[in-house]
């Protein structure tokens, strides 16, 4: 197609650079002049969009680095550190986070779409196999970012996941020893994970490239899934393949921004904003949404052992797909029956997703069993007869003549997509079960234009001040934060007032403990001196510290309430659940035993609860006429608690109205450059 | 591409540019949160707010350290014989000319404030040592005088001096 297929330098530069580094011509016979199938359609856009996300991933992850400390002691309040003090440190880090889960969602998509296509086949073997390496890293090195944060989350996923090495007989004991560096999970098993999560990203970066150059050794597979031909089939990689992949990449990125700066936490546990205690499990433990499907068939096995295996196998056996289809057609599109499996293929693995996210009980163990025994045996069994007994449909004779066919496939996989969306958000399931649903309310911080009402975010500091401050301490905020935008709106000296009402714990020039005024610098005093007191003084129970419970608390949403979620960007389920909490005591049921010292309440986990009910109508009195009524404080505090987690949304939700704009600006423009660069192919065919 | 025949080459080279500017203009801008987090960070910059001294158990002739903004800070209350020695000098022959008048609060001449940080390249010199008997710094023998100023050595300047101020005659505040 085009004329220019070798590269001539034309300075004089480049021409005594080529004799000595020819990596100009390298540059461009991989990424210009290489052929490229023309009748790619938008699936083959996908390994740009995850090289793409690979260097997003790379270059926040380092950032990161910059800030985080890996240890037991400080690695929570380090990420914490991230999100409040450091400049656009929430970007970074929600991109990180959510940035993981897209590349994930774009490796699954690139995946099916080769099983799809056939992309597997010979000769195309070892590039399948890099990719199912690829995959494999990508799985372990997700695993450990994801132990970073240490919260309860990492904490119990490092445990679980580090223990079905111990089913591994003779050694297993052992490795788990490796892994741990003590007697469990701890500060050296954070240490080490910390080192490969940062070394395992640049091993990723070299089979990348061994998978770009196997594929261009034996070249793109396509649709037809026959081999170009003639120079008629193909077109040059710059600028067709890049106009494409270009637009396509703008387009994920408004999907990976709608997370990040809409619902950043949508696809993560609440749990995992509370610190890491290796002392208490929590009720539910499930991994991130993108591994649920190997969990369910971990746990469909009832041996550990056997489990373990399973889920290891079910990665491995991908590996050997090349082999196990034995069809000599490669695309689907010429293989009626295999297109029938396929799908039922890809909905047993949603279907194994959505299973990894319910409790292992009842019928969903036997149901994960049923769809565990078609995984396997869709590759096993179904794949290795097929080839044999299936009547396939004539190939056309080149790529150009199939160009006016085919658009089934390209509409079936769409619909596989928005099956992964779902799949992605069965995570946000959560563990009260039991509890009945806290009622929504309305809250001036919700949607894209959501604001804090200053007003608002001062009365609940009042109430925090005058009510429960008493018991649960702030600790990750400092006074400064009350005068900083986006939050109550308190002038820097009325911050600097307020710090000086509290008096803080310092030690003297002669080395003797005393008590100071506060300064703006300081962060909340704690209410107890440690965790005995506060159990001593609290009915056993320890009052959990404030300063991120409004994101580590949430109710289950349950289906299909939490794919509209997605849509809607609801997400204030930690202040409601705060409101309903607070309104929530009353008369226990007759039927109900209650525990020495804990009180009814409907809406907490269990229904007893140890804290006594804390706000009362008149309880507190208002400057700014707002009704003294338990409605009104339960609202302001629960408004205040969502700063406190989240003090910098309003400039997260501004910034990200921009993006989202350019964005759409800049889809729009490479969509139009795209037509306009394939305008000449479409002409000559 | 603009060399390849066009019904419309004008408006399509414009799409191009457009693109293109456009494209480098989101990824300019995404490099600003990656630079700007590099900057000192919300609690860094709380944590350097101004800092009181007591000045009252620094006997005659001691030269104490405190930190502010991770820096130390020396605070020297000299003698007598320090204080003439700074001033016999003629300073416009000094290095990095400057009275000592200039460098202490006017009525408090015995304290001298400064930042402890060789102008050189960046190490703490050693309190009464020296030639001049001021400060000499170990990494490449810069000598400073009971003034604070340079003297002698590869450090270009005088020993920097930190913004203070006295709050009572026995204390300073300093930031
Ligand atoms: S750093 Fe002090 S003399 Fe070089």
């Amino acid at each position: 197609m085009s004329g220019h297929s070798t590269y001539q330098p034309q300075s004089a530069f480049m021409k005594w650079m080529e004799r000595r580094l020819p990596i100009a011509s390298l540059v461009h016979s991989s990424f210009v002049a290489y052929p490229t199938p023309r009748n790619l359609n938008y699936w083959w856009t996908f390994g740009g969009i995850l090289s793409f996300m690979l260097a997003v991933q790379i270059v926040t992850g380092i950032v990161l680095a910059m800030h985080y400390t890996p240890h037991v002691d400080f690695a929570f309040k380090s990420v914490e550190h991230i999100m409040r003090n450091v400049n656009y440190g929430w970007l970074l880090r929600y991109l990180h986070a959510n940035g993981g889960s897209m590349f994930f969602l774009a490796a699954y998509i690139h995946m099916f779409r080769g099983l799809y296509y056939g992309s597997y086949k010979e000769p195309r073997e070892v590039l399948w196999i890099l990719g199912v390496i690829l995959l494999l890293l990508m799985i372990v090195t997700g695993f450990m970012g994801y132990v970073l944060p240490w919260g309860q989350m990492s904490f119990w996923a490092a445990t679980v996941i580090t223990n079905l090495f111990s089913a591994i007989p003779g050694v297993g004991e052992a490795v788990v020893g490796w892994l741990w560096g003590g007697y469990a999970v701890g500060n050296p098993t954070l240490n080490r994970f910390y080192s490969l999560h940062y070394l395992l990203p640049f091993v990723i970066v070299g089979v990348v490239v061994l998978h770009v150059w196997a594929l261009h050794v034996v070249g793109q597979n396509n649709p037809t899934g026959i081999e170009p031909k003639s120079d008629k089939d193909t077109v040059a990689f710059t600028p067709y393949a890049t106009a494409k992949d270009s637009f396509l990449i703008a387009v994920f990125c408004i999907l990976l921004a709608w997370f990040v700066f809409y619902m950043p936490n949508y696809l993560a546990h609440p749990d995992n904003y509370i610190p890491a205690n290796p002392a208490v499990t929590p009720t539910h433990i499930v991994p991130e949404w993108y591994y649920l499907p190997f969990y369910a068939i971990l746990r469909a096995v009832p041996d550990k052992l056997l489990g373990v295996i399973a889920l290891a196998a079910s990665i491995a056996i991908l590996a050997f797909v090349p082999w196990l289809d034995t069809s000599k057609v490669r695309s689907a599109r010429y293989r009626p029956l295999y297109r029938q499996f396929f799908w039922v293929f890809a909905l047993v693995c949603v279907g194994l997703g959505w299973l990894g996210a319910k409790p292992a009980e009842g019928g969903y163990v036997i149901a994960a069993r049923i769809l565990t025994t078609y995984y396997f045996a869709h590759f096993l069994i179904i794949l290795p007869l097929l080839g044999r007994y299936e009547k396939t449909k004539p190939l056309p004779n080149s790529i150009s003549e199939s160009v006016l066919k085919g658009k089934g496939a390209a509409a079936a996989i769409a619909i596989l997509a928005v099956a992964l969306g779902i799949l992605t958000g069965i995570s946000t399931r959560a563990s009260a079960a039991e509890a009945e649903h806290p009622p929504r309310q309305k809250w001036s911080f919700s949607g894209p234009f959501g604001y804090y009402d200053r007003a608002q975010l001062q009365r609940g500091f009042k109430i925090y001040r005058e009510v429960c401050q008493s018991c649960h301490s702030l600790e990750l905020l400092s006074f400064r934060n009350l005068a900083e935008p986006g939050g109550p709106g308190f002038s820097v000296a009325q911050a600097a007032a307020v710090a000086a009402e509290y008096m803080i714990k310092d030690i003297d020039d002669q080395g003797n403990a005393t008590e100071r005024a506060g300064r703006p610098a300081d962060s909340f005093p704690k209410p107890f001196a440690n965790d005995q007191a506060a159990r001593a003084a609290n009915n056993g129970a320890v009052p959990p510290d404030f300063s991120v419970i409004a994101k580590a608390r949430t109710y289950e949403r349950g289906f299909p309430w939490f794919v509209f979620d997605m849509f809607t960007q609801f997400q204030e389920q930690g202040p409601d659940y705060i409101v309903a909490v607070m309104k929530g005591y009353g008369e226990k049921p007759a039927s109900m035993t209650m525990p020495e010292g804990m009180q009814y309440n409907s809406y907490f986990p269990g229904n007893a609860i140890a804290m006594p009910q804390p706000l009362q109508d008149g309880q507190v009195t208002y400057d700014d006429g707002a009704p003294a009524t338990i409605d009104q404080y339960s609202k302001d505090i629960a408004a205040f608690l969502m700063w406190a987690a989240e003090p910098h949304m309003e400039a997260r939700k501004r910034i990200g109205f921009q993006v989202m704009i350019f964005l759409i600006v800049l889809s729009g423009l490479l969509y139009f450059t795209k037509k306009k660069v394939w305008t000449d192919v479409h002409g000559h065919a | 591409m603009a060399t390849m025949s066009s019904a419309e080459p004008t408006r399509r080279d414009f799409l191009y540019i457009a693109t293109g500017v456009v494209a480098a203009t989101g990824a300019l801008a995404a490099t600003w949160p990656l630079i700007s987090q590099m900057n000192p960070d919300a609690s860094t910059i709380a944590a350097g707010a101004p800092i009181e001294v007591d000045l009252s158990p620094i006997a005659e002739g001691q030269v104490i350290k405190v930190f502010w903004r991770s820096k130390p800070i020396f605070i020297g209350h000299r003698n007598k014989k320090e204080i003439d020695a700074a001033r016999a000098v003629d300073w416009h022959t000094l290095p990095d000319p400057q009275p000592d008048q200039k460098r202490v609060k006017e009525g408090h001449d015995q304290w001298l404030v400064l930042i402890g940080i060789c102008t050189h390249l960046g190490c703490i010199p050693i309190a009464h040592q020296g030639e001049y008997d001021g400060f000499f710094c170990p990494c490449h023998g810069s000598q400073y005088d009971t003034s604070g100023r340079i003297r002698r050595g590869p450090a270009p300047l005088n020993l920097e001096l930190p913004p203070y101020e006295f709050v009572t005659d026995n204390k300073i505040k300093i930031g």
